[in-house]
This record gives structure tokens, sequence and C-alpha cells, in this order.
């Protein structure tokens, strides 16, 4: 490659609003019904049905917008946007396009280089979800399930002001961030309660206009994004140097084969043929609506990591990365409420839990453990009822089952004997069934004594405090 | 001959009457036609609306979206300068529900008017992009 290339990506992000019914109708949006279950004349798009807004999803929406420094919408209203999809029963999307409810936002991102920019936000806008297809193989026809028909969602309109990956990583982590604490979505990538489509295209560095961008769908996770820019970068370059064009399009994202493809044809010409809904009414946004939702905001994550640090003793990355996702937070705050030492806390959240999240791809929004049941758990331990190893063997079954943890060491019989006949028993025996460490250690062989309290805590069955056992030997062996 | 454009809230239904006095002043209409639609647009309307036209019916739907455009124009005949866009007929804002859970499972009912359906779903040809 001679030349020095810039890639500029803007991005669409669709979240899923947490509401209890739909946007335009009542029924139900909880998860994982029965198809069809969840479902009335309104989002199946039976003609004479009308549509009514959930007061909530305005409110999520100006939540939203207010968080990401946009200007209110005053005058809003909705528009049909015009396809032909199976998905889609009424052969129109209710969305907005003339005025939708928050423009000319931002947020800020940390860059890669330590720096800060701003990300600006072109629009926030609310819509309505199609229905899910499925494809039968066997009968070779798909089948159409609506219960995801009229979800509500706003889709956040950045503008391109990303130049890479790590840029577009960053600021989908900033808007997840905002959206939790508002508590107006979970934000799930793999779940689809967060979706981003990803417009891409390509300039030689140090050029004033755009080259021409393509939109790439059906990124359900940051890899996958991370892949699908390389991959879409690598191409349109390809396609410069060897002098054709870069067409604009729609493609999709094949994450198992690494690569895109163009997904519409010429058939299906983009042009939405837009124009106002009549059945719903404008909203009109009064400065007492728009100060209840002002007054409504949470705190949002620089005012708790201030807080943090004012009120815990904990260190400064600990708070960076317990505030960074809402769910931890919550679980921080719960515990140390309950009683609990904020550090003790800190450490099983930065230790134990992120590590078995990590391991088992557990999203923070589905924990399952109570924060009672880590207050209990960190109890048990700094009365020394159990010791460390025992306590995490316990938080790995809580992590799964949110079991009781006084009740499990109870059942398992897992406390620590704090018996010290059988404790002096089994330390003489280990003495005596291991000559070789027991000389290694008295010729000034420190390590040997960790063997040592090793065996003396398998023959314990590990219930024995292991700081006491080390003292316990330590005695034995200089007499 | 009906040809109908439909989109749920709007139906334009274009109508040539079999009736002689309507067709004469079709027929004068479209002498005096200002928007003439071309081959190009009325392929594209087609593809767009999902209509397969025989080349009668497209000649057909030339005439008549002509002077449906025609009929649009006579608004801009109008001073609307000082007048606000509107969307809504009625002087109605704010019309709002609840986020209150009020409908329950009308599986039966919705699947009733399907003309195929497999595991409580709808059937349809199969898609895939």
């Amino acid at each position: 490659m001679s030349k020095q290339y810039e890639t500029v990506i803007g991005l669409e992000v669709h979240v899923e609003l947490a509401t209890k019914t739909k946007i335009f109708c009542g029924c139900s949006t909880a998860f994982g019904a029965a198809p069809n279950t969840q479902t009335c004349p309104v989002c199946t798009g039976m003609p004479g049905s009308l549509p009514v807004l959930n007061r909530q999803v305005l409110e999520y929406a100006i939540a939203v917008g207010l968080a990401t420094n946009c200007d209110i919408t005053r005058y809003s209203k909705f528009d049909r946007k015009n396809y032909f999809y199976p998905d889609n029963p009424q052969n129109y999307q209710i969305s907005q396009l003339y005025l939708p409810i928050c423009q000319n936002g931002g947020v800020e991102i940390e860059t890669e280089q330590g720096g800060r920019k701003i990300v600006g936000i072109h629009e926030i806008h609310m819509e309505e979800d199609a229905g899910k297809l499925i494809h039968d193989e066997w009968e070779d026809c798909s089948l159409v399930d609506y219960n995801r028909s009229g979800v509500p969602l706003i889709e956040i309109v950045s503008e391109p002001d990303m130049r890479s990956a790590e840029e577009v990583i960053a600021y989908m982590e900033k808007l997840r961030q905002v959206i939790q604490y508002l508590g107006a979505s979970d934000c799930k990538l793999q779940e689809g309660s967060m979706r981003a489509d990803v417009n891409l295209s390509v300039r030689e560095a140090g050029a004033e206009t755009f080259g021409t961008r393509t939109e790439m769908k059906n990124l359900n996770s940051f890899k996958a994004i991370t892949r699908a820019i390389a991959g879409e970068t690598a191409r349109q370059i390809d396609l410069i140097e060897a002098g054709e064009r870069v067409v604009q399009e729609t493609r999709r994202w094949d994450d198992a084969k690494g690569e895109s493809y163009a997904m519409r044809s010429k058939e299906d010409a983009q042009d939405y043929r837009y124009f106002p809904d009549p059945d719903l009414t404008p909203i009109r946004v009064s400065e007492e609506m728009l100060q209840e939702i002002r007054e409504r905001q949470p705190e949002f994550r620089t005012e708790k990591m201030a807080r943090y640090r004012e009120e815990f003793d904990i260190p400064d990355y600990d708070i960076d990365i317990i505030t960074g996702e809402k769910p931890l937070a919550d679980l921080f705050e719960a515990a140390v409420a309950l009683g609990a030492q904020p550090k003790k806390v800190s450490n099983w959240i930065m230790g134990e839990t992120l590590r078995l999240m990590k391991e088992r791809e557990v999203d923070a929004a589905d924990l399952r453990f109570s924060p009672e049941h880590l207050a209990k758990l960190i109890a048990l331990t700094e009365t020394k009822q159990i010791n460390s190893s025992v306590a995490k063997e316990v938080f790995e079954v809580m992590f799964e089952e949110n079991t009781d943890p006084e009740q499990y060491v109870e059942e398992k019989g897992l406390k620590t004997v704090n018996d010290e006949g059988a404790l002096k028993k089994a330390a003489e025996e280990v003495i005596a069934a291991n000559p070789r460490s027991v000389e290694d250690y008295r010729n000034g062989k420190e390590k040997a004594i960790g063997f040592l309290v090793g065996q003396t805590m398998k023959a314990m069955k590990g219930k024995a405090d292991p700081g006491a056992v080390n003292r316990l030997l330590r005695e034995f062996l200089q007499k | 001959m009906k040809i109908k454009i439909f989109n749920r809230g709007i139906c334009v239904c274009a109508l040539l009457d079999t009736n002689p006095v309507m067709r004469k002043k079709c027929a004068e209409m479209e002498k005096n036609m200002a928007n003439m639609i071309n081959d190009e647009t009325i392929e594209y309307v087609g593809i767009l609306a999902k209509l397969e036209l025989s080349a009668e019916e497209k000649e057909q739907a030339k005439s008549d979206m002509g002077r449906m455009l025609d009929y649009i124009d006579k608004l801009g005949e109008l001073d609307t300068t000082d007048v606000e866009p509107v969307s809504h007929v009625f002087p109605v804002e704010n019309v709002f529900r609840e986020d209150v859970v009020i409908n329950g499972d009308e599986r039966e009912r919705l699947l009733s008017n399907a003309p195929q359906e497999k595991d409580g779903m709808f059937v349809v040809p199969r898609t895939f992009e």
C-alpha cells in the first residue's frame, strides 16, 4: 500500500427500551413468550386499528437525549417508512424522519492515545421494531412471529466522527453506560437489545471530502464490530488501489467467514417514501415535562465516581471498573449498605466476579447472585468461619445459582475446624510422613513449609485456616 | 378497470370509469396535462409498489398519475407563506397511553385469518437476504 488511508465511521445504534408494553399498544414486551402470543390488531397491522404512543417511550427517549447533550425537539412527530417485508405487517415502519425527538448532541470518549474527543450525535429518534422471521429449512418457507413487532426502539445516529474500531467501541460503551444508568435498556448486544449498523468509508489521509460509504449490518458483539471494520476498510482500500469504485450499498457481515456481502438487490430500491403518520398526534414537549424528566435523571457515572472517592476507601482503578457498568455499581452499593466492608466487596467484584463473568461469558446485567448473599459470604470469611479457598468454592456455586452461602456452608460442612486437637494431630502426621520436606525446611528452605501447609490442609479436607496451620507447623518444626 | 396503490391510511384509487362523459373529461384533462410521467418512473413506482403492470396498464397508470400530480399542483396556487405545515387535521397533541399491559394472548384469533400457519406462526414464502 503506497498511500496512507483514513477510515471514517458513523454509527446507527438501535436500543430496545425497557418498557413493559410496546410503543403503540398495550401488548407485553416480555422476552421468550410463545410465538404470536403478545400481539394485537395494532402491532399486526390490522386495518382500522389505531396506534397510541406509550408515554414511557417518550420519557426514556428524552432522558437519553438529555444525558447525551442533545437539544430536545419541542414539536416532534412520527413518520411512516414504507417497505415490503413479511417482518413488517403494516408495510411501513412508524419512525421519525422530519422532526426526531432529540438532535445535535454528543458524548465524550477516550481515544487510544489517551486523549479525549467528542463523538457528535446527529439525532435520536423513536421507532418500532419489526417481527421475527424464522427460516424453516425443511419446508423451504419462512415463519413469522410478531411478538417483537412494535417493541419500542430508539435509534441513535452519530456524526461520522470515529476513525477506528477502538473509538467505535469506546463510543458504544459510553452509550451503553449512560442508557443502563438511566434504566432505559439493558443494552445487551448478544440478545439484540443494542444493535449497531456501521457506516464506513475510507479516504486518503488529509483529504477534505468523504469517500463513498457502505453500511454494514448484523454486528452483534464488539469482536464482530472490530473484525467487520478491519475487513471493510481493507476491502474498500483494495478497490480504490485497483482503480475501482466503492459502491454505496448495505452489506451484511458474516462473522464466521470474516467477510461481508452486498445485501439488497436492485429490486429493493431504498426509497422509503416517508410521510407524516396521520394516525398519531404530534408531540409538544412542554417546559414542565422537560423539567420533570431532568429532575428524575439518576446519578451518572462521573458523579458516582466522585462520590465513591469521597465515601469509600477503594483504589481509583476499582472505582473505574465498578462504575463502568451500572449493575456492578448497584451490586457494590447494595452489599456495602448491608454492612460489608467496601474494600472487601470491591475485591470480590474485581476478582472472582469479573473472572467468572469473563470465563462464562456472563453480562453484568445477568449476574444471578444477590448483594445479600455476597455480604453474607464476606461475613463468613471475616469471622474466619471459612477460609479463602472455601470462600471461592462457595462463590462459584453462588455465582451460578444464587445459593445462600450460610446455608451451603452449613449443609456441606465447610466450616473451618477450630478443633485444636484435630489440627495438631494432622500436623504431626504430615511432619512424620514428610521427613524430606522437614529436613529442607530446617536447612533454610523456606518454600518447604508451603508444601507441608498444603498437605495438612489436604488432611483437614480444606477446612482449616491456612494461617493457623502455618503458625502451628512452624511451632512444631522449631522444637 | 381499477388500479389501486395501497398504503394503509392513504389509498389512492384511480378509477377509470366506463362512463362516456367521464372518459371525455379525462381525455380533455390529459391534453392539458402539465405532469408527464415517463416510462422509467412508472417502472420504478411499479417496483416500489410490487405491482406487475401490462403495457396497457402502464400507459393508463402514467396518465392517471400525471393527472393526480396536476391536481396536487393546484395547492401550489395558494399562498402558504404564513401557514405552518400540519400532519394532522385536528388540533390534538400529546395523546399518550400509560405503560400498562392490557392485551392478552389472542393468537388464535390472529391466526384465524392466515392462509397458512405452522407452530403458531404465519407461513410466508421463503425470504432471505
